[in-house]
């Protein structure tokens, strides 16, 4: 579905430069998770502005389907923006304070069927809220109505309306607290299941990325230093950077629960 | 020996207008000298509130210290005057904040916020204090200490800048050290490195700290005991090697329960459904009862507030016959 063959980007400060990405090929299969682990500062961030066509590479090709996008004329490229969604972080930040979730909904719901209005309008956002587990009575409610969970909830569905080919998920649930999070992540894997999502999920949790991807790629200093599937980057790790950051979380003990 | 720190019945209260919220609702509990206590708990349970307000850290108002004692050393902080309290903070009492960059003062050098705790509580100066200061720096390991310490914060990492302030907490050789959530603007690997850091001379300075923490799994890698904050009151409280063998309260087993490292790919994870209660309009009987599914929310108490019980030696739990009902499934 998605595929990045030789990505770099340099950036430059006065006569220093630091190569944000380095080199890095990746495939997402269509409905696909690809987990994305990394430090802050090893590229990921970058990595997603490039997939999101807000940062033109330096070199490197991104294709998307049939689609070469690096390829394309800039104007064209625009075209294919409604085809990444994102979910960021921080979900009291990403919302409009000033709008309700159904003028939110609309709207993203508008950029892919701009002549959507009135009872359907009305019914596909009802519609999206359900997807999401919020009661759609609750779409005349502003974002500060809403506790951390649901207002990610309405983010996720706010990246889900425009139809988009590949959802890019950056921390999704790191701001939430810890009984809320396994909903949010309960609530990706369904609709992984239930829509075909295809999905870039940024953490650097790596108990997280495990749970919810299919494929774990590892990113270090602007490099891909190791990718493989879900339970082999976990259980037989190749890479000595790899094994570090798998080293550093701390552990759980297994706890027998009555 | 009595406990170095012994909290009873703590009350805090903020004046709001959404009418009273009680932020901390009746919280016992201990540390003992040279131990590692962990408070884990979710935003909003209270847990911060809790340790800010031994230092008189609360804002006053909104806040208010509704009741309860916090005895430290014969004395009781909670009613300590500012000045008073002068004398304990930063000497016998000290504490490193979540984010380094917001807790070190920007247009200071490292050495002159370093060395302020000793000439305010030891009265050392010049190149005696600046010699402490950089053994200081050499303990948490800061390489080329003697030249880094005349740098500015900024120019330090943030991993860098938060063992400046585990130095700077440690420097007075204080009895306690409060640490709220220390490591949780780090990435994994400094955190380890940071935490490892924290430890070491925890064991060798034998200074007690109070580890408050959301992360159930560092509570395990760094904590003697666990205290399990949820809307303002204790749930649950064991050492952690006892609370390993066995949570007993629905929310303690439903935080092990949801954590993604134990379940099976694919499979869903159970979850706490809903969300906690506004600490505005706290329910009148057990707090978890909405979100309990582990146990028996039908027999959680409705008309009264749990009390805390000792279950097991050093075991204790909220005495909620609904959230200590075994699991359904």
């Amino acid at each position: 579905m998605l595929e990045l063959r030789n990505i770099v980007k340099t950036f430059r400060q006065g006569r220093e430069s630091l190569r944000a990405v380095d080199d890095v090929s990746l495939t997402i299969g269509a409905g696909r998770i690809l987990g994305l682990v990394g430090e802050s500062g090893c590229g990921k961030s970058t990595l997603s502005r490039i997939i999101m066509q807000l940062l033109p590479p330096d070199a490197g090709r991104v294709r998307l389907g049939e689609v070469e996008l690096t390829a394309l004329p800039r104007r064209d490229v625009r075209r294919h923006c409604l085809d990444f969604q994102m979910v960021f972080q921080d979900p009291y930040a990403s919302l409009n304070p000033r709008f309700t979730v159904f003028s939110t909904l609309a709207e993203a719901l508008r950029r892919r069927h701009p002549q959507l209005k009135g009872s359907e309008l009305h019914d596909r956002v009802a519609a999206w809220l359900e997807t999401v587990g919020l009661p759609p009575r609750h779409m005349r409610r502003y974002p500060h109505e809403f506790s951390g969970g649901q207002r990610q909830r309405i983010a996720i569905a706010r990246a889900l309306a425009p139809e988009p080919r590949v959802v890019i998920a950056d921390e999704p649930v790191s701001a939430l607290d810890v009984s809320i999070q396994s909903q949010i992540l309960n609530l990706l894997g369904r609709l992984q299941a239930e829509l075909g999502l295809t999905m870039l999920f940024i953490s650097h949790d790596l108990a997280v990325v495990r749970h919810v991807s299919d494929t774990i790629a590892v990113m270090h200093r602007g490099r891909i230093v190791e990718q493989g599937g879900a339970e082999q980057v976990f259980t037989d790790p190749r890479d000595p950077y790899t094994r570090q950051l798998l080293d550093a979380v701390p552990v759980l003990p297994r706890v027998p629960i009555r | 020996m009595p406990p170095l720190l012994d909290i009873q019945d703590l009350r805090i209260h903020f004046h709001t207008r959404d009418g009273v919220v009680r932020a901390v609702d009746g919280v016992s509990l201990q540390v003992e000298a040279g131990e590692v206590a962990g408070i884990v708990g979710e935003s909003g349970s209270g847990k911060s509130v809790t340790a800010a307000s031994l230092l008189g850290l609360v804002p006053m108002p909104p806040g208010r210290i509704a009741g309860g004692r916090a005895w430290f050393d014969g004395t009781d902080l909670l009613r300590l005057t500012g000045r008073e309290l002068n004398g304990y903070r930063g000497k016998r009492i000290s504490m490193i904040f979540q984010d380094p960059m917001t807790s070190l003062n920007p247009y200071l050098r490292i050495s002159t916020q370093l060395i302020e705790p000793l000439e305010i509580h030891e009265g050392l100066r010049g190149k005696r204090a600046l010699h402490r200061a950089i053994d200081a720096l050499e303990s948490v390991g800061i390489a080329d200490a003697a030249k880094r310490i005349h740098a500015y914060p900024h120019e330090f990492s943030g991993g860098m800048r938060q063992r400046v302030m585990i130095a700077m907490a440690l420097i007075t050789k204080p009895d306690l050290v409060i640490a709220d959530e220390p490591t949780t603007a780090l990435d994994v690997t400094v955190q380890k490195q940071v935490l490892e850091v924290m430890r070491r001379l925890q064991r060798e300075t034998g200074t007690a700290v109070l580890f408050i923490t959301h992360d159930l799994a560092l509570v395990h890698e760094m904590c003697d005991s666990v205290t399990v904050m949820y809307a303002g009151r204790v749930v649950e409280s064991a050492s952690a090697a006892m609370l390993a063998t066995g949570p007993r309260h629905a929310y303690t087993r439903g935080l092990y329960r949801s954590n993604p490292a134990g379940a099976g790919k694919g499979c869903a994870l159970y979850s706490i459904p809903g969300s906690p209660p506004d600490p505005a309009r706290l329910p009148g009987g057990c707090a978890f009862r909405e979100r309990n599914t582990l146990g028996d929310a039908d027999q959680c108490l409705a008309d009264h507030r749990p009390e805390l019980v000792e279950i097991a030696p050093g075991h204790h739990v909220q005495d909620c016959p609904g959230c200590l009902a075994p699991s359904q499934d």
